[in-house]
């Protein structure tokens, strides 16, 4: 509360003098004026390219667009009904959500373990907090060049490192079997950075009384870690599960580098759906058909999680 | 005790190095690789470490790629659109912090659900916006769709309000305005949170990958992210060669991460999770 509601909770009318009493009017005025002036440039720039895209969006999942993006006619349901009844949509959900699967769970766990590891009190320890977030420097676009590298076939250093233990070569990028899981594991790499940050930092939240109070009553470090440690934790983890998950499902640019939706489009998640339809194909419309539909998964999720798990998670 | 205590902190140092090993290799190849000759890179079985400091790839990809063009754009971006999310931010979390007026919850509302619209589903219309503002290959293109965020606001928000409540009133009983207490009090004392917002904006910037490749069709007006994938789909190119410009793209980003580290750390966590 500030100052002025505070002022406000007298009984002004009573007592003060009527120039008083048109000055504190004034300022509220003032005050109002201000505010707006204040978000003014935030709403100009969500207006015109988020809240003004959006609507753009859906108006377009209505229509079939020219190559220019100008309207040529107006298709109703069409677009939708297209993508409901074709093969490659239900595919592109699939494979989106088996990277989700993939990526999400395996990168918290790894989280997890780098972050306890790393929250031990040992000399020398900020150089390994140092190299675990180190991930977040390398870019989407850097990391799956590095990774391309690494991947080939024959002159990659993953073939070679497994020919060293007589496991036959994997072709990591072109057997459709392998590539959504080769990518997958990019993808844990590169986020890794990110999700020991931040566990990490929620680890260093916990108070250190209760890794003494447990280590009196005769528990264990990694009995402590689990049964006592995970669970305070957990509104960090819900945290990091949301945007894991979110972020899993507008991933782009590691598959448009790797493997450009293939072998046989089994890798080719919504996103990628999207920027083929839209700009190679030049399908504005039911590019736009398929954003919304990315739109309200993201938004389900967002609602389930927050009115279903919140209830779940602990806060301390 | 004593003894099964160093053996666990063994342990823990085993694991440790393990997986910093498996965290830090790609990177190191990355830049053992900016050193070796051509040859030495494609020999089988794979050299581990140059034999010597070879800078010839170096000076290949910077004759093959305009390497120096790619950062400039880059950095002037990421520049642009840091500072314009830090001003556009704190000016928002400053009116949704301290000032009362009508329709604040509402419009706050407002703010937070553009959280939930992935940019994504907004980037054909931005394109097509964009193609009419005839911005494509351009800075404009590149910066102005991103000069404010809904993030940057509840971060800078959340911290605002944590400033002690008795200075805000002190300020107002000695006539200090909104104004000034907002440029001369509140900023200042938030630099912690400017810093981190600075450092995370600045590196997404850096890292975007989509938008750029969309909008710029000239080598004059790439990213340094679209320039170094580009250098990949072109086949002749030696493979050093191409991971050399990926050092040279990195090296930007580590020294940020080396200095803007504890911020992040600090600002990203505490605007997350207490919201």
């Amino acid at each position: 509360m500030n100052l002025l509601e505070r002022e406000m909770q007298y009984p002004i009318s009573q007592q003060v003098p009527v120039s008083l009493k048109r000055k504190i009017r004034s300022t509220h005025v003032k005050e109002n004026i201000l505010a707006y002036v204040f978000l003014a440039p935030s709403l100009i720039f969500f207006g015109i390219f988020l809240l003004y895209p959006m609507m753009k969006s859906i108006y377009l999942s209505f229509h079939l667009t020219d190559p220019r993006g100008r309207i040529a006619a107006y298709v109703g349901w069409d677009n939708f009904h297209t993508l409901f009844v074709s093969n490659a949509f239900w595919k592109g959900l699939w494979v989106t959500g088996k990277f989700a699967f993939l990526t999400v769970p395996a990168g918290i766990v790894l989280g997890l373990i780098m972050a306890g590891l790393a929250h031990a009190r040992l000399r020398g320890i900020r150089v390994f907090q140092f190299i675990f977030s180190l991930p977040l420097a390398v870019s989407v676009g850097t990391s799956s060049v590095i990774w391309m590298m690494l991947f080939h076939p024959t002159m990659g250093m993953f073939n070679y490192f497994l020919s060293l233990i007589h496991i036959a070569p994997v072709q990591w990028l072109t057997d459709p079997s392998w590539s959504l899981m080769s990518i997958s594991l990019m993808t844990i790499w590169m986020n890794s950075g990110f999700n020991f940050i931040v566990l990490l930092s929620g680890l260093q939240n916990i108070s250190e009384d209760i890794y003494d109070s447990a280590k009196i009553d005769g528990s264990g470090p990694i009995r402590t870690y689990i049964k006592l440690i995970i669970p305070l934790l957990s509104p960090t983890l819900f945290f990091l599960f949301i945007v894991s998950m979110i972020n899993s499902l507008q991933s782009f640019g590691q598959i448009h580098i790797l493997t450009q939706g293939g072998p046989a489009g089994s890798t080719e998640v919504l996103v990628y759906s999207i920027y083929k339809e839209a700009f190679v194909n030049y399908q504005f419309g039911t590019g736009s058909a398929i954003s919304i539909v990315l739109f309200l998964i993201i938004l389900l999720l967002t609602f389930v999680q927050f009115f279903v798990v919140e209830k779940r998670v602990h806060y301390q | 005790m004593m003894k099964r205590r160093t053996l666990s902190n063994g342990l823990v140092y085993i694991l440790l190095s393990m997986i910093g090993v498996c965290i830090l290799y790609p990177i190191l190849y990355t830049f053992l690789a900016v050193f070796m000759t051509p040859d030495e890179f494609s020999q089988y079985p794979p050299k581990i470490v140059p034999s010597e400091l070879y800078m010839g790839s170096l000076h290949a990809v910077l004759d093959l790629i305009p390497v120096g063009r790619f950062i400039v754009n880059s950095f002037i971006v990421s520049t642009l659109v840091m500072a314009g999310q830090v001003l556009t931010g704190s000016m928002a979390a400053y009116a949704f912090a301290f000032i009362s007026f009508k329709g604040k919850a509402f419009w706050f509302a407002v703010f937070m659900s553009t959280l939930m619209i992935p940019w994504e589903v907004t980037m054909i219309p931005n394109f097509l916006l964009i193609k009419s503002f005839k911005w494509l290959d351009s800075y404009p293109g590149l910066v102005v769709p991103f000069l404010a965020s809904a993030f940057g606001v509840f971060l800078l928000r959340q911290f605002f309000l944590q400033l002690p409540k008795e200075l805000f009133e002190a300020a107002r009983m000695d006539g200090c305005g909104h104004i000034r207490y907002f440029l001369y009090i509140t900023l200042p004392l938030s630099k912690p949170a400017l810093a981190t917002l600075s450092v995370y904006v600045f590196l997404n910037t850096w890292n975007m990958y989509l938008w750029p490749l969309l909008i710029t069709n000239t080598a004059q007006m790439r990213t340094v992210q679209i320039g170094i994938s580009m250098l990949q789909f072109q086949d002749s190119t030696a493979w050093n060669v191409v991971l050399c410009g990926v050092a040279l793209v990195l090296l930007p980003s580590l020294l940020l991460i080396m200095f803007g580290l504890k911020y992040l750390v600090r600002g990203l966590t505490a605007g997350a999770v207490k919201g």
